[in-house]
């Protein structure tokens, strides 16, 4: 009934589903890290307890976050032995070692200094928490760098040596394995991916506090730092998107051949396709929509420069064109409506109106998921581009799988389908819930008894000051601790 | 003299799943007894007592997995696919475990099912990560470089027996934790369930040290032949009079040494796995020379290690200094 073939499919749905679950939550936390470094550092220098109060805010919900990024991103350090023991066994000696420098540099000092973050701002005093708040934030920076240079080392290898096992092994630098020719771009673009997909979650939240009460000034203080970011980056991230294609377009040609769609070559100037359904049997785009010329303009800054096209690719080592072709265009296309709102809230920052304008608000709540589908667009188009291979053009995926039977594998999955859909699907109502609630004068920190009813923010008698004034008194003390 | 740099390997990774062991172990044990302690104050004081500090506990089960991947490549992947059912259930009852500690806190209504899932979670990632070791300790059918058995060799009685012994120590970590960080009703319902768990424990210990030579003629010789049981026989003889302290302690009330006896305990047992399995990684299959990722690997972690690990205990025991203390039933006072 089954065979190794199914039992190699099932692996890559496994793993597909189980890492793109998993990046949901770092792109979100990198971001969101960094948002409470500046929140609390902003307080710490200018006193305005606005900041106090985002940052107690944001807490609960990063905490949320991150506790669920913890547990998905440990199934994914498993899964290259569970599901991919001949790809851990041949590249280990390559990758393993930037893996556990991940661990050793980034996790430890993002987990141990969480529960300082968490909980420790009255044991600890202002100063060493905001260092915990650092660490934390630096952690997530960090692991993005170790696991990204493992990407990259298997989409762009080097710095290598085949041993007579058919093991990959190290060379004489590791300089060379950590920072391939893909790295440096694929750093900047996800890292940058991270902020945007954090922006735009606060400037979500703002707007839509703002459409409840345009007057609430944490409100207006998340959305203008939101915008802010979208307005500056985005562009950032378009340009950058763009080195990181060049570079695939010159490390792995193919990969850029399905996101444009071109079966054919073309030697007088390629089109790009804006639209089409890419027909892999018939190695043709069927109702293609196309701009002439304008793929070599982009990819070669010359309308008439020859590219070339899949047909110059063994078929044995085509990607699949289809979800390569749609994921690059979800990717860029959301990547300019991020730059269209970002540009509209400067507009509206010019004519006095940021606050004050409804219709950029819902815009701004309708964009808020933007950051998360263009990640995960993003990491399909790398990712399905660069089969069928999992060390680019060295192993093949079909060779990187474990002995398992199909159905351990599929039983697996299964498991692996309804935890994830139940649990993150309910973490992520109750951060919903979290930030449908509008951030207080006393936002309360990260509530710890359950004795009694459930505290609702602002309940607690604090000492009076005014919204966005100095702080007058200690502020309130953190609920429950 | 050359150092073995493959030995120095071994003792990390082995430093590491210690450290994993007994400090994501009583995170764990406080979640396998979780349903019995009282809604309300007790719950509260039991899981504030670990909120701050579980995700790092948690962390040396990553450096365990990547470590092994990256020092031990062909042990990560012999060991991994041959008890691929254990893993995907201890990863998913950690899911359960680890998200229940915030999850718990954000709906009334829910929280009688996190508290559920919590304690689940923490049996189901216990029970399987004795198993494993079970798996391992059993024997594992290899061919060329890669697993050859069927996806359930791993369930055995033996391994049953492992399951549940690791359970009855977790169990023993987590109760003597609470003897030490909590007060009033929690504590002393703590140390009614400690002397339990210490008997639990000790009488699991006991049956799986008795199974392990009958498993293979190998065992027995490591353990009884000459000049091997001058040795070994001290793991024994400590055990019992750890084993003394520690049934003593928990009479006399003691707070602080009951936990500290237990990861004695623990200490003998890992000790014993080295008498047992030393200088293999896949029992009679692979040593961890031939298991070892090349000098090249193993020199670029060192330096990471030499570095990183110092300052990772230096900051993990401020995180544990901060939150030093009885936890109280507000979080910590």
């Amino acid at each position: 009934m089954f065979d190794q073939a199914d039992a190699l499919l099932l692996a890559r749905i496994q793993f597909a589903f189980t890492v793109s679950f998993h990046f949901i939550f770092p792109a979100f936390s990198i971001g969101l890290a960094s948002y409470l470094a500046v929140l609390e550092g902003l307080w710490l220098k200018t006193g305005k307890g606005v900041y106090l109060d985002l940052f107690k805010y944001w807490l609960k919900i990063f905490a949320v976050t991150f506790a669920m990024g913890v547990v998905s991103g440990i199934v994914m350090s498993y899964q290259f032995g569970t599901n991919w023991a001949e790809f851990s066994d041949k590249a280990g000696p390559v990758i393993g070692p930037l893996l556990a420098y991940e661990v050793l540099t980034a996790f430890f000092l993002e987990a141990g200094f969480l529960g300082v973050m968490l909980f420790g701002l009255e044991r600890v005093g202002k100063k060493l928490h905001f260092l915990a708040t650092l660490m934390v934030a630096g952690g997530t920076a960090v692991s993005a760098f170790w696991i990204l240079s493992v990407n990259s080392w298997m989409q762009t290898p080097a710095g290598y040596e085949m041993g007579a096992n058919g093991q990959f092994l190290p060379g004489d630098s590791w300089w060379a394995i950590v920072f391939t020719a893909s790295f440096p771009y694929r750093l900047v673009h996800t890292v940058i991916a991270a902020y945007l997909t954090t922006a735009f979650v606060v400037g979500g939240v703002g707007a839509w506090h703002l459409l409840k009460d345009r007057a609430n000034q944490h409100a207006r203080t998340m959305f203008s730092m939101a915008m802010w970011m979208a307005a500056l980056v985005a562009p950032v991230q378009i340009f950058a998107g763009d080195l990181h294609g060049l570079n695939t377009l010159k490390h792995q040609p193919a990969k850029v051949m399905a996101m444009e769609g071109h079966y054919e070559s073309h030697p007088d100037g390629a089109p790009f396709i804006v639209a089409g359904i890419p027909n892999s049997k018939e190695q043709r785009v069927d109702y293609a929509i196309e701009i002439p010329k304008a793929s070599s303009l982009i990819l070669k800054h010359d309308l008439n420069a020859p590219l070339a096209g899949l047909d110059t690719i063994p078929p044995e080592n085509h990607p699949p064109v289809g979800p390569v072709f749609w994921a690059f265009r979800v990717m860029v296309g959301l990547g300019f409506a991020m730059l269209g709102l970002g540009l509209w809230s400067l507009v509206a920052r010019l004519r006095k109106r940021l606050y004050d304008w409804p219709l950029l608000h819902k815009a701004a709540i309708v964009m808020a998921p933007s950051g998360f589908l263009a990640v995960i667009a993003g990491w399909m188009v790398t990712e399905v581009g660069r089969q069928p291979f999992t060390v680019y053009g060295l192993l093949r995926t079909a060779q990187s799988a474990s002995p398992l039977d199909a159905p351990a594998v599929g039983a697996s999955l299964l498991a692996f389908v309804l935890v994830y859909f139940a649990v993150f699907g309910t973490g992520t109502w109750y951060i919903l819930r979290l930030m449908r609630g509008a951030p207080k004068v006393h936002e309360p920190g990260v509530r710890r008894t359950e004795k009694g009813p459930i505290r609702t923010a602002g309940i607690t008698p604090g000492p009076a000051r005014a919204v966005g004034g100095p702080i007058i008194e200690q502020p309130a003390k953190e609920d429950g601790e | 003299m050359s150092v073995d740099l493959t030995a120095i390997w071994a003792f990390i990774i082995a430093f590491a799943v210690f450290a994993y062991v007994v400090m994501d172990g009583f995170d764990l044990g406080i979640g396998i007894l979780f349903p019995s302690f009282k809604v309300g104050e007790e719950r509260d004081q039991a899981m504030n007592s670990i909120a701050p500090v579980w995700d790092g506990n948690e962390t040396w089960l990553v450096l365990g997995g990547g470590g092994l991947l990256a020092a031990f490549p062909l042990a990560y992947a012999i060991i991994l696919p041959a008890t691929y059912p254990l893993i995907i259930a201890m990863l998913l009852g950690l899911v359960f475990r680890g998200v229940a500690f915030e999850f718990r806190w954000r709906d009334p209504g829910h929280r009688p099912f996190w508290d559920m899932a919590f304690s689940g979670g923490s049996l189901v990632a216990a029970l399987s990560q004795g198993m494993i070791l079970g798996a391992i300790l059993q024997g594992i059918e290899v061919d060329g470089r890669a697993y050859a058995g069927s996806w359930w060799d791993w369930l055995t009685p033996y391994t049953l027996l492992t399951g549940l012994g690791t359970v009855a120590g977790y169990a023993l970590l987590g109760t003597t934790w609470l003897v030490w960080k909590t007060e009033g009703s929690t504590q002393a319902h703590a140390y009614r369930l400690a002397l339990r768990a210490t008997l639990a424990t000790l009488l699991l210990l006991g049956a799986v040290s008795l199974y392990t030579p009958l498993l293979d003629a190998r065992y027995w010789e490591r353990w009884f032949a000459m000049p091997n049981v001058l040795f070994a026989a001290q793991v024994p003889l400590l055990t019992a009079i750890i084993a003394g302290f520690l049934l003593w302690g928990l009479k006399k009330k003691w707070q602080a040494a009951p936990f500290l006896l237990s990861l004695g305990l623990f200490l003998l047992g890992m000790a014993g796995l080295g008498v047992s399995m030393w200088p293999f990684v896949v029992p009679d299959v692979v040593t961890i020379w031939d298991a070892a990722a090349p000098p090249r690997s193993q020199v670029f972690m060192l330096i990471g290690v030499g570095l990183t690990l110092p300052l990772i205990l230096a900051y993990t025991g401020w995180a544990y200094w901060v939150f030093r203390g009885k936890v109280g039933s507000e979080g910590y006072h």
